[in-house]
């Protein structure tokens, strides 16, 4: 127990951190398969983090160093409080800094730094089901998992080429894990796909209102679904950061003024701030 | 008088299972596992402190003969786990298995089935000899190119046997091999071909 | 370890204090006490109970009061409470046959052994705004009433049907534990006691639609209100040590039987079928509309053919439970800028190409017209 909050370390009973545990086994033995999992009520709404928040507590030691964002920046209000739960609860060290943190829970976004191997990456999942959309039922897209049956998929986005000339799927855009499975990345933007494919650091997925948990290994091969005809592309940006100078990361668009004034900084706070804390080169791009 | 369990149960638990998940994720490592437990023999700390750090009420244990046959085992296990001791192997969530070479074979155990291959044992083997320098070469998830394991003592048709394991991924079981002190994993998902 | 503090901390810390101070409202006006939520607010804390899946009033009516009477919100602190608490096993099997009556109702007999008792119900009253009560008046002297008849001389209106096999027994009780779904994750297809158990905890309001929906056709049932009986029954749990059941307490219940009509099949002679619902306190309305879905899950069971939402267990146990839905819908509240970053980028470029397609599909017609 800890003495301010009155619950067990990370909240969590230490009954429901074995049953999320062993889910996470599974998880990694079967890249990319989601694993049931007894998802518990937690003190904060479904649909918010639930998932993630029960990985994260499952894995989390007192040696841990963790850092949580939302939308790439650590400031987000979810993220804050998210932090501030497990600081509370767990009282482990946090960071804002991708490369000091051991654990990392996100949404929305992978950052910018390239994770290393004593990393682990926990997203928060919405609807961890890739083919929900085609097909609501869990019985059915259950046997299509069972079958590796993914035609559905990729008729869904060749009709998006046939109608647009392009996948219309810009986040959330499905991969396949080890040769095997069809995942849900969570509604991260494609542009961040490539990062998981061979990723160091070891990636686990939390939906706690659809109670599933999976996982992508280390060094594992994820593609983003594609054609022949029709490579998987991830978006650009036409220009750099408007505060470090950055180009080929993540820009928000920040409107400025009712007259179409705007501006593009990158997603990630953290790897904004390094780059424009590490000195002259970040900070011309800025003045420029 | 029954062995103590772990000295802090939440941070002890935590972390044996940080080392089956890191050992899971990156077949072929070797991870580093303190118990501080001395159960009663045959079963080794290693094999104990995955147990109780994982299985519970609703994660059934199976026992080897060697272990079974010793009462203080059994008697250890239920109190600090809670978890029934299953007498068929398909039962179980975790097999504890102390003598490996007569480890058997595979399919006495949960694979799982198509839609649910998680619903599938770990079998956990105490092997005096665990080293990544040498022996078998492995790839697949978690593996950077490729990486070596080797382990005693096994079974001499081991390979084979991981070789069908593999074959039948997404179902299968996967296999935590522990030492003293140290362990590692070979999960389904990983190829092993003999050096 | 230094944490960047920046708008969002302090953004929090502001809005718990605002809220603090606006649940509390004018401090001129007495605060209310969880006691007078429990007593006079009784069939929200019933609610709340119910949906809540756990049997504590006084935690019911504390978690209106910090929820500022928000009923879902309630529900929420009760549920997050709940999880936190140890499971020691499942109680024995209540027996409502056995039940203190307060109310009892049936629509499929005018009279019956137990008689009708109308007991505090809405009913009757005409819906007229007592003005009298917001002058807080007296408290009102209950009118004398009859001793209830006592448990065994009101048997359930189902038994009296089962003795002369015109209704389908109810399923045998096998000894084996219920599930729990707050302990094992859903799987379909889920088993009745498991439908029920989501049904109780499922959201009134939607349960009271889709029960609806099973009367205007979309899955109908054909149903009669065989009872509905409000009361108190008694609770035992037999602890593995002891091996024999000790009384933990009583509850209020609402038990609702609805009798269906049902054909027959080649195997089984036509005869009346059942759905039931049961809730904590006094809540009707909710026991009758889980009763109806309760049947009209049962289609497949029956041979009936699935088509209506009411029979797809799917979609009612997906979408009934209220936390789950409010979580997910409000979640739209939390920031999706990087999402919709990327839905802009393609709308803009596809609405580029859009305009050069167009504009040289207008070049075309005029060199064709030339």
């Amino acid at each position: 127990m800890t003495a301010e909050t009155g619950y067990n370390f990370a909240y969590l009973d230490e009954g429901t951190k074995r049953m999320i545990r062993r889910a996470i086994l599974k998880a990694i033995a079967i890249p990319g398969y989601q694993v049931p999992f007894a998802s518990r009520e937690m003190p904060m709404p479904y649909g918010w983090g639930t998932g993630g928040v029960q990985v994260t507590a499952a894995i989390l030691g007192k040696s841990d160093v963790l850092k949580v964002i939302d939308q790439g920046s650590d400031d987000t209000t979810n993220a804050v409080s998210i932090r501030a739960f497990f600081a509370r609860t767990a009282e482990v060290a946090v960071t804002t800094r991708t490369r000091d943190a051991t654990v990392i829970q996100t949404r929305h976004r992978i950052p910018e730094a390239p994770l290393h191997a004593s990393q682990v990456l926990v997203y928060q999942v919405p609807i961890p089901e890739p083919l929900r959309f085609l097909e609501p039922r869990e019985t059915e897209t259950r046997q299509l998992h069972a079958l590796a049956e993914y035609g559905l998929m990729h008729v869904k986005l060749y009709e998006d080429i046939a109608r647009h000339g392009h996948i219309a799927t810009t986040y959330a855009y499905p991969v396949e894990v080890a040769g095997r499975y069809v995942m849900d990345p969570s509604p991260t933007p494609k542009f961040d796909n490539p990062k998981m494919d061979d990723c160091p650091a070891l990636q686990l997925f939390g939906a706690g209102r659809e109670k599933r948990i999976y996982a992508v290994p280390p060094y594992t091969r994820v593609r983003s679904l594609d054609f022949e005809d029709h490579p998987f592309r991830v978006q650009t940006f036409d220009r750099p950061c408007a505060l470090c100078g950055a180009e080929g990361v993540y820009l928000d668009e920040v409107l400025l003024d009712d007259a179409g004034g705007r501006m593009f900084v990158c997603s990630d706070t953290d790897h904004c701030e390094e780059r424009r804390a590490d000195g002259p080169i970040g900070m011309e791009a800025a003045h420029a | 008088m029954l062995a103590r369990g772990f000295t802090d149960p939440v941070h002890d638990a935590q972390g044996v299972f940080r080392a089956v998940m890191d050992a899971l994720a990156r077949p072929g490592t070797i991870q580093a596992l303190a118990t501080g437990l001395t159960p009663p023999a045959p079963l080794t700390p290693e094999l104990a402190a995955l147990a109780l750090a994982l299985a519970d009420a609703d994660a059934p244990l199976w026992l080897d003969a060697g272990l079974a046959q010793s009462p203080a085992v059994p008697a250890f296990l239920r109190f600090h786990t809670g978890a029934r001791i299953a007498d068929d192997p398909a039962e179980a969530a975790f097999a504890l298995v102390s003598d490996a070479a007569a480890c058997p074979d595979f399919s006495a155990f949960a694979q799982g089935m198509p839609a649910y291959p998680d619903r599938s044992a770990t079998l956990v083997l105490a092997v005096s000899a665990l080293s990544g320098d040498e022996g078998w070469h492995l790839d697949g998830p978690g593996i950077r190119e490729s990486a070596r394991l080797s382990a005693a003592p096994l079974p001499a048709d081991m390979p084979a046997r991981l070789a069908r394991n593999h074959a039948g991924f997404p179902q299968g079981i996967d296999l935590i091999l522990a030492a003293p002190g140290r362990l590692a994993a070979l999960p389904r998902s990983t190829r092993v071909r003999e050096g | 370890m230094y944490v960047a503090v920046k708008g969002g901390e302090a953004a929090i810390a502001n809005a718990h204090r605002l809220l603090a101070e606006t649940r509390r409202g004018d401090t001129n006006v007495p605060e209310l006490s969880v006691a007078q939520i429990r007593e006079q607010m009784a069939l929200l804390v019933d609610r709340v109970m119910t949906e809540g899946s756990l049997h504590d009033p006084d935690l019911a009516a504390l978690a209106l009061k910090q929820a500022r009477g928000d009923l879902i919100e309630a529900v929420f602190l009760v549920r997050a409470y709940r999880t936190t608490l140890p499971r020691f096993g499942a109680s024995e099997p209540v027996e409502t046959g056995a039940m203190s009556l307060r109310r009892r109702i049936s629509a499929t007999y005018k009279d019956l052994p137990g008689g009708q008792v109308l007991g505090p119900t809405f009913d009757y009253t005409h819906r007229l705004i007592d003005f009298a009560l917001a002058a807080e008046g007296e408290a009102p002297v209950a009118a004398e009433a009859e001793p209830l008849a006592d448990a065994a001389h009101a048997p359930r209106v189902t038994d009296l049907l089962g003795r002369d096999g015109l209704i389908e027994p109810s399923a045998p009780d096998d000894g084996s534990a219920p599930g729990d779904l707050t302990r094992e994750p859903l799987d379909f297809p889920a088993d009745r006691a498991l439908r029920l158990q989501a049904l109780a905890r499922g959201d009134e309001g939607f349960v009271l639609a889709l029960g609806y929906s099973t009367q205007r056709g979309y899955g109908r049932t054909h149903p009669f209100v065989g009872e509905i009986r409000v009361g108190t029954v008694a609770v035992e749990f037999v602890p593995e040590e002891l091996g024999f059941a000790v009384p933990l307490g009583e509850i209020d219940l609402t038990e609702c039987q609805m009798v269906n009509q049902f054909h027959g099949s080649a195997e089984v002679p036509p005869q009346f079928t059942r759905g039931y619902g049961l809730a904590f306190g006094q809540s009707e309305r909710k026991a009758m509309a889980m009763a109806l879905v309760d049947r009209a899950l049962r289609a497949e069971e029956l041979g009936e053919p699935v088509g209506a939402p009411a029979q797809d267990q799917e979609f009612v146990l997906a979408h009934c439970d209220a936390l789950q839905a409010t979580g997910f819908v409000e979640h739209l509240k939390l920031p999706h800028y990087v999402d919709f970053q990327a839905e802009l980028e393609l709308v803009r470029r596809l609405r580029a190409e859009h305009a050069a397609r167009h504009g040289r599909h207008e070049t075309e017609m005029k060199e064709a017209a030339e």
